[in-house]
């Protein structure tokens, strides 16, 4: 404690009741990227902590919704798979679909795990849902390898242009992701009641998107419509590239991309909002 | 003014207080309030944040304060529990919006209002550092700088890479203001984070910030502990029921804060107890049970008495304790183990409230109350004697048929359940 880090700069901070939106917004975000970089970790770190199985269980959570889905789904229920092998189909899609629902309930409650934290130091509050959404990222490449292990497996082949249609995929579910889940956290910081409807909401959206059924059973004059769920036209692009069970659906995800940025403008006004009271409602 | 570095103009904050919940009185009434709760609760969670009618149930928690500290100044926010300390320091560290008015700050500032935010307990020492200096604002570069020296200065360097959840609470203390101790914004704003571990870390405590205070950088402190403010700042502000009271040299300021104080003596005290010993009382405080203070009671109104107290370290076979007198006879002793019998093996550090209500009804008369703690059996820690006196007068009650007023010790309305009997 001798001397301050750095010289006093000129730069003033103003606090007032009702801050408007600026490009300090954004600096700050940079400012606390190692807060960021050891929350997300911190995440990492604890999540298996105790756990006979230990990191394993990224990759058996997937594996066994897989086969349950393979059994019941496929072998039993035979709801058709656009030519796709059982465990490659249903795998393709729990893969982003399972970051995107645990990435989306953990990032949603992560103010409500840190009302400790809010009332007691300042940070840009966004960083928490962040944070999760980052620290859940790992878990996901994890099981992204698995699934390239299965391919090869199988000897399925993916599309060339999977390089470039992957990468936009993931942009897409990451760019929903940030948007539903800071609008959620948001809420449930304050209404506590969405914490528990957060369950429902996901497991809505799963039977809303082409996770246990191909897009290819609804009729094709509503597959635009169907892409206004940007899950829908993440998980299909997924099959579609990696799998090749249809021709790239580009008109859905083109969709499915415009729609999640809708969110994550709703998500980050609403957040701008009202993170001024979080410490004030937490 | 141009060397200030932050400029407080007429700054505010209100609160919402609880709305209090009325009882359902019948069957019916309960189900339609059952019904009805959705919308209640929905109004009363809107309201948090929402102030659209300026009616009662606002807690102004500051008003109008403004204020400038210059560059390098060292500057003490003294006041009473609930005078709006915490709160200006909260929105100066910009962890809530004030409601009206503004601030501007020059340069990096940090706010420590606790010390460990963000530990986790799975976490090692080690990795703990680095988390909650990354959490207070640090750059990882800063905290690679200052590693060793964390880890020497809080003593832990023997267990760095064991989980946290393996150390004392003294250790777990002592990682924690170490890792705060080197964070080092221009601007340093402080919330009594030296009521906590044994006596001699709190020492080199307040040694560090007699460091800190003399290193140029501008400092904010709140604090109870007189002594510790009048020690490290030159200036002070004091503020009450969230208005700023005085605002000038420290030693002018106490002398206001005191008087203040004296004026309703019996109802609240702030006790001047010796801060090394392993518990500290901070306040005390008599009140009705609807949270009226006062120094006088009916005698069938409840009188319930406040206990404000930081237990400092853990020890075994400690407890906390109350004499009552009346009229200087000894009439009853409370052990705050009496009940609890935990309390004798296990007392985890940390700031608490005990309530106690005191024995009702009591005869009229003029009482004493002597608060103290020790080692069960073995030594009297600390003791304030007759720290704080009331009164129990029969006023309201008309008495004069009554037994109550009638020379005893006791009042102790007995009932006479008598039945017919034919025994000739």
């Amino acid at each position: 404690m001798s001397t301050p880090d750095k010289p006093i700069d000129t730069r003033w901070t103003q606090i007032v009741a009702d801050p408007k939106w600026s490009l300090a917004d954004l600096r700050e975000i940079y400012e606390f990227r190692d807060m960021l970089y050891f929350m997300a970790w911190r995440d990492v770190k604890v999540r298996y902590k105790q756990t006979i199985l230990g990191g394993m269980w990224v990759v058996l959570q997937p594996l066994i919704t897989m086969l349950l889905f393979t059994v019941f789904f496929g072998k039993l229920a035979r709801i058709p798979s656009d030519g796709a092998p059982y465990p490659l189909f249903y795998f393709a899609a729990l893969v982003p679909w399972g970051y995107f629902s645990g990435a989306m309930v953990s990032a949603s409650i992560s103010l409500l795990n840190h009302t400790h934290m809010i009332k007691k130091l300042y940070f840009p509050r966004i960083v928490l849902p962040l944070a999760a959404i980052i620290g859940k990222f790992i878990d996901f490449l994890i099981a992204l390898s698995v699934l390239f292990l299965m391919m090869l497996v199988f000897g399925q082949a993916p599309s060339p242009a999977a390089i470039i249609w992957i990468p936009l995929l993931v942009l897409i579910l990451v760019t929903t992701l940030v948007g539903g889940s800071v609008f959620l956290s948001a809420l449930i910081i304050k209404y506590r009641d969405f914490q528990f409807a957060l369950t429902f909401g996901i497991q809505f959206l799963m039977f809303a998107s082409p996770i246990i059924y191909p897009a290819s059973v609804l009729p094709e004059r509503f597959r635009l419509l169907y892409g206004l769920n940007p899950m829908a036209g993440v998980i299909e692009g997924f099959r579609a590239t990696l799998l090749g069970t249809t021709t790239f659906p580009s008109a859905m995800v083109a969709v499915s991309a415009t729609m999640s940025l809708v969110v994550l403008a709703i998500g980050l006004v609403y957040f701008k909002k009202v993170e001024n009271y979080f410490a004030d409602v937490a | 003014m141009s060397d200030a570095v932050i400029v407080v103009d007429n700054l505010s904050k209100r609160y919402r207080i609880g709305e209090s919940l009325r009882a359902a009185d019948s069957f019916r009434e309960r189900i339609a309030k059952l019904l009805r709760a959705p919308l209640d609760n929905l109004r009363r969670v809107w309201r948090m944040t929402h102030f659209d009618d300026e009616a009662e149930n606002i807690l102004w928690a500051l008003r109008d304060v403004s204020f400038a500290v210059k560059e390098g100044e060292v500057l003490g926010i003294i006041g009473r529990n609930g005078a709006g300390k915490s709160t200006l320091l909260k929105i100066l560290s910009r962890i809530t919006l004030p409601s009206f008015g503004s601030v501007r700050l020059r340069g990096k500032v940090g706010s420590l209002l606790e010390v460990g935010t963000g530990f986790h307990p799975e976490l090692t020492g080690r990795e703990n550092i680095y988390l909650n200096g990354a959490i207070l604002g640090m750059r990882k570069a800063q905290i690679d700088a200052s590693l060793d020296e964390i880890i020497e200065f809080a003593g832990v360097a023997r267990f760095i890479d064991t989980p946290v959840k393996r150390y004392s609470s003294g250790m777990w203390v002592r990682l924690a203001f170490s890792v705060a101790a080197h964070f080092n914004p221009e601007v340093l704003m402080i919330d009594e984070v030296l009521s906590v571990g044994d006596a001699a870390f709190r020492k080199r405590c307040l040694g560090r910030m007699r460091d800190v205070a003399k290193s140029g950088r501008t400092v904010l402190f709140v604090s109870h502990n007189i002594g510790v403010v009048n020690t490290l700042c030159d200036r002070c502000l004091l503020l009450d029921n969230g208005r700023l009271l005085f605002d000038g040299p420290t030693a002018l300021t106490i002398k206001r804060y005191l008087e203040a104080s004296a004026s309703d003596a019996g109802a609240e005290v702030f006790p001047d107890s010796p801060s090394d010993r392993f518990v500290s009382f901070e306040r005390l405080a008599l009140r009705t049970v609807n949270g009226e203070r006062k120094a006088e009671f009916d005698v069938f109104e409840p009188a319930l008495l406040e206990v404000d107290y930081t237990v400092h370290e853990e020890v075994d076979g400690g407890n906390l304790g109350l004499t009552l007198k009346k009229d200087g006879t000894i009439i009853l002793n409370s052990f705050d183990t009496d009940l609890d019998d935990e309390r004798l093996h296990q007392r985890p550090t940390g700031r608490y409230r005990a309530t106690i209500a005191l024995p009702c009804p009591l005869k009229s008369g003029h009482y004493e109350l002597t608060l103290h703690a020790g080692l069960t059996h073995v030594v009297r820690n600390v003791e304030l004697p007759d720290v704080l006196s009331f009164d129990v007068v029969d006023i309201s009650y008309d008495t004069s048929l009554k037994s109550y007023s009638r020379h005893a010790m006791l009042v102790a309305p007995l009932r006479w359940q008598a039945t017919p009997r034919d025994d000739e």
